[in-house]
């Protein structure tokens, strides 16, 4: 059957993957080229510290102990820098424009089934056509729709923005071509995980992009904090890969197929409400706890900021990490049926917001403040999704991709001009802790611009971007909650409407923190005196304009990425809920749900509003940025309730008492020495049996005739005897 | 006839295996060697008056193969004695394992 994309620019979609592949080959090949050259590979390196923007603040004793010794600026630019400086971003740029051609085209075409393409066989199973199910024929097939052309064109958009950015910031770095072979083969897996037609081919992406997650959290391995956050990323995420596997068996065991077309197609046939599709759904669900760092495996995220900060702008706030919103969002068709299975989507999306928000309001490293905020917006992505509204969902991603790409790589900003300045001085203080900022706004009055954009836009201030999703977020759920098929759905026994009205309730919590930690952020970063020393002001300055560039643009889709989905009642001049037309034919439509009716609409609005004012309100009014002390100076005495919320409600203690050490303790007693030393023992055993009758054969053989000549003829004497006892 | 030979050959053969088994010098062991062959020589002697000469035929290839053996094995004592001044069997060990 003819598709309306065919002979269109949709015909080259292998190519949106491909462009950054390429990139990594040769930037990868650059890397290993320069390798004999000083790198981090080479332990003897190890005075990068000098001039590369290691933003860890763990374990840089020994590296400071050897810059004392050293000048700076000894470290020359790494080699190749020019072209990996050009090939980075220009194949992810090459993406993002092939990206939008396609989409122009469907514009054009107004196609609205996916579109896919087969390029060649990848899984054939051996048949066995016993039984009714197909056989495992699995092709490797781009897929193209309107859901996964959104992600892409986020991807490779905020992408290629990010790339620019690196270029400054890691311009200095030795390993600058690997970092930038990482991050194009991070681009690439992300490609293949929203363009891949099929779950095995969506996994593969699944698994690269956690990999290539590990590869840049652990980009500086030569301090063994960050090594150990690559690790646990990686760890943690695996818990959740099984269940996506899981979900992938049964899937297949029941419907012989794991193509996006043929599974949502026959949907039904598993059955509203069964079992089988809730447990199937709580099982990609699971994946989706580990990749998009939600309650309980959302322990990575914070230590994943220790890779460079354009990374966890990328990959841990724009992009990977809403790889989850995206497969719950893929696999609509399977969630509607299943409203035990969204409801649990819901609660655990509510609780991670509001949890998380708690936590970023007292944490004093600009990335960990962050990093908490990405995890509380990414429940908010869930608490949509899990109401079955789809579009609020995906709408979250796409301005929550625009204003946290903004919010770190201005603190990247930040954190660069910070260390610039300890560098010039050769100070060692901590450069991301805002106990030792305050008042840059008159040093660096772009990021500061920007950065409140970004901040009012996921306060939820209108106009800017987030106002817009969230509200909608929130608007749907209170709908749902009203009158829908979920509210009639029981959850543990509990009524869908109030699971609802409450995951609603923590919603409007969470903006609340929101809104108060993100203007505690801003007010300490960047009001107030300065903080950051006497000698260290005068090396304060804005970053180059290959930085300040890529933000000022993320500034401006801050600004006005909300237009993409204008509610109905607001629209005047305005086109309205162009997203959710846009999305309409991809994602399924949540059974039974009413529309809240307008009066309503606007009372939500207000409240949400009112929410967010009250937040920056809170914060202008309480925090006193001039009252912070240096980091270099004693603190003041923290309340019980600070201290547990500066160590993050001791979560990683819990989950390494309870956890890590029992599964350190069983490896060790029981498998190493236990089960281990048995084997080792048994085979030990026969060895030493053998050895014991060598030494006595070799001892027989000693060389006299004499003793030869004796047990000759005791072996005939016995061999005869043997012969007449027989006969 | 037939059991006096045997009983001589197995009292020759005895000495024999005795003599190989508590003597030290090479010489006389080889030659308790030859004493055991030569008792099983006279086994096939006494026993061809009986069975046919098939054993008298037997006899000769043992005198041929102990000749042989003489030689070889004389020569063999003769290049150790040059080597080590002795003859006893204690003192050669090359073969130790």
């Amino acid at each position: 059957m003819p598709h309306p994309l065919d002979g269109t620019a949709a015909e080259y979609v292998w190519a949106i993957p491909v462009l950054p592949l390429l990139g990594f080959v040769i930037n990868g090949a650059l890397s290993l080229i320069s390798a004999g050259h000083p790198g981090p590979a080479d332990p003897s390196a190890h005075d990068d510290h000098s001039s590369s923007l290691r933003d860890s603040s763990h374990g840089d004793a020994e590296a400071n102990a050897q810059d004392h010794g050293n000048d700076h600026g000894h470290a020359s630019a790494p080699r190749f820098g020019g072209l990996v400086s050009l090939v980075g971003p220009a194949v992810v740029a090459a993406s993002f424009a092939l990206a939008v051609a396609i989409f122009i085209a469907m514009l054009g075409t107004h196609a609205d089934t996916p579109f896919v393409q087969r390029t060649f066989p990848w899984l054939t199973g051996v048949c066995d056509h016993s039984d009714n199910l197909g056989c495992l024929a699995i092709d490797w097939s781009w897929q193209i729709d309107r859901l996964s052309m959104l992600m892409v064109l986020v991807i490779t958009g905020v992408g290629t923005l990010i790339h620019i950015f690196s270029v400054g910031y890691m311009r200095e770095d030795p390993g600058y071509a690997r970092y930038f072979a990482y991050l194009n083969l991070f681009v690439f897996f992300m490609l293949v995980l929203v363009l891949g037609a099929s779950y095995p081919v969506l996994f593969v992406g699944w698994e690269g992009v956690g990999l290539c997650s590990y590869l840049l959290i652990g980009f500086w391995f030569s301090d063994k904090a960050n090594a150990d956050a690559g690790k646990k990323a990686f760890i943690v995420n695996r818990i959740g890969d099984f269940g996506l596997l899981m979900a992938m068996f049964m899937i297949f065991a029941n419907m012989g197929t794991l193509d996006f077309g043929g599974v949502f197609a026959n949907a039904s046939s598993l059955g509203a409400g069964s079992p089988l599709v809730t447990t199937i759904c709580l099982f990609i669900f699971l994946g989706c706890v580990g990749k998009s760092a939600q309650i309980p495996l959302y322990v990575w995220l914070p230590d994943a900021m220790a890779g460079p900060t354009p990374v966890s702008a990328l990959i841990h706030a724009a992009t990977m990490v809403t790889a989850g919103v995206y497969l719950v969002a893929r696999s609509s068709a399977l969630f509607v049926l299943a409203p035990a299975a969204s409801l649990t989507v819901c609660v655990i999306g509510a609780l991670t917001a509001l949890f998380a928000a708690t936590i970023g309001l007292k944490q004093w490293d600009i990335k960990k403040v962050l990093a908490y905020s990405t995890v509380s917006q990414l429940g908010y992505m869930f608490v949509g999704v899990g109401a079955q509204a789809y579009v609020a969902g995906m709408f979250h991603l796409v301005t929550h991709a625009f204003f946290k790409a903004l919010l770190f790589l201005g603190a990247g900003s930040v954190i660069y001009a910070m260390h610039a300045a300890y560098h010039e001085t050769h100070n060692h203080d901590d450069a991301q802790d805002m106990r030792n900022m305050g008042g840059l706004r008159q040093y660096m009055p772009w990021t500061w611009i920007l950065m409140w954009i970004a901040t009012l836009a996921i306060a939820g201030i209108p106009p800017f971007a987030g106002f817009f999703s969230k509200d909608e977020i929130l608007g749907t759920v209170f709908a749902r909650a009203h009158d829908s098929a979920l509210a009639e759905a029981h959850w543990f026994g509990i009524p869908g409407n109030i699971v609802l009205y409450a995951c609603y309730a923590c919603g409007l919590a969470a903006a609340l923190l929101t809104a108060i930690y993100m203007t505690r952020l801003m007010l300490y970063t960047f009001h107030g005196k300065s903080r950051t020393g006497e000698a260290e002001q005068k090396h304060l300055r804005e970053a180059p304009w290959v930085m300040t560039g890529p933000l000022v643009v993320l500034g401006v889709l801050s600004l006005v990425g909300g237009f993409l989905n204008v509610p109905s009642l607001l629209g005047g001049v305005l086109p309205t809920e162009t997203l959710a037309q846009w999305l309409g034919p991809s994602v399924s439509v949540a059974p039974g749900a009413a529309e809240a009716s307008s009066s309503q609409e606007i009372g939500l609005i207000l409240v949400a509003v009112a929410i967010a004012i009250v937040g920056i309100a809170i914060a202008v009014v309480r925090l006193k940025p001039d009252a912070l002390k240096p980091t270099r100076e004693p603190q003041p005495a923290e309340t019980e309730v600070e201290r547990v919320l500066e160590h993050k409600y001791y979560v990683d203690e819990l989950y390494d008492a309870t956890i890590v050490r029992p599964l350190v303790w069983f490896s060790r007693s029981i498998l190493w020495k236990g089960v281990d030393g048995l084997i080792d023992g048994t085979v030990n055993f026969a060895a030493w049996i053998w050895r014991g009758l060598a030494v006595i054969g070799s001892a027989i053989q000693d060389g006299q005739v004499g003793v030869y000549a004796w047990i000759l003829v005791a072996g005939v004497i016995v061999v005869l005897g043997a012969f007449s006892l027989t006969y | 006839m037939l059991t006096e030979s045997l009983a001589i050959s197995a009292v020759l053969f005895t000495i024999g295996v005795v003599g190989v088994l508590i003597r030290r010098n090479a010489i006389i062991v080889f030659m308790c060697v030859e004493l055991m062959l030569n008792a099983v020589n006279l086994t096939f002697v006494a026993f061809s008056r009986h069975y046919g000469f098939a054993g008298q035929v037997f006899v000769i290839f043992v005198m041929t193969v102990a000749a042989a053996e003489a030689a070889v094995g004389l020569a063999i004592v003769i290049a150790n004695f040059r080597h080590r001044q002795t003859v006893d069997l204690q003192n050669i060990n090359l073969l130790r394992g």
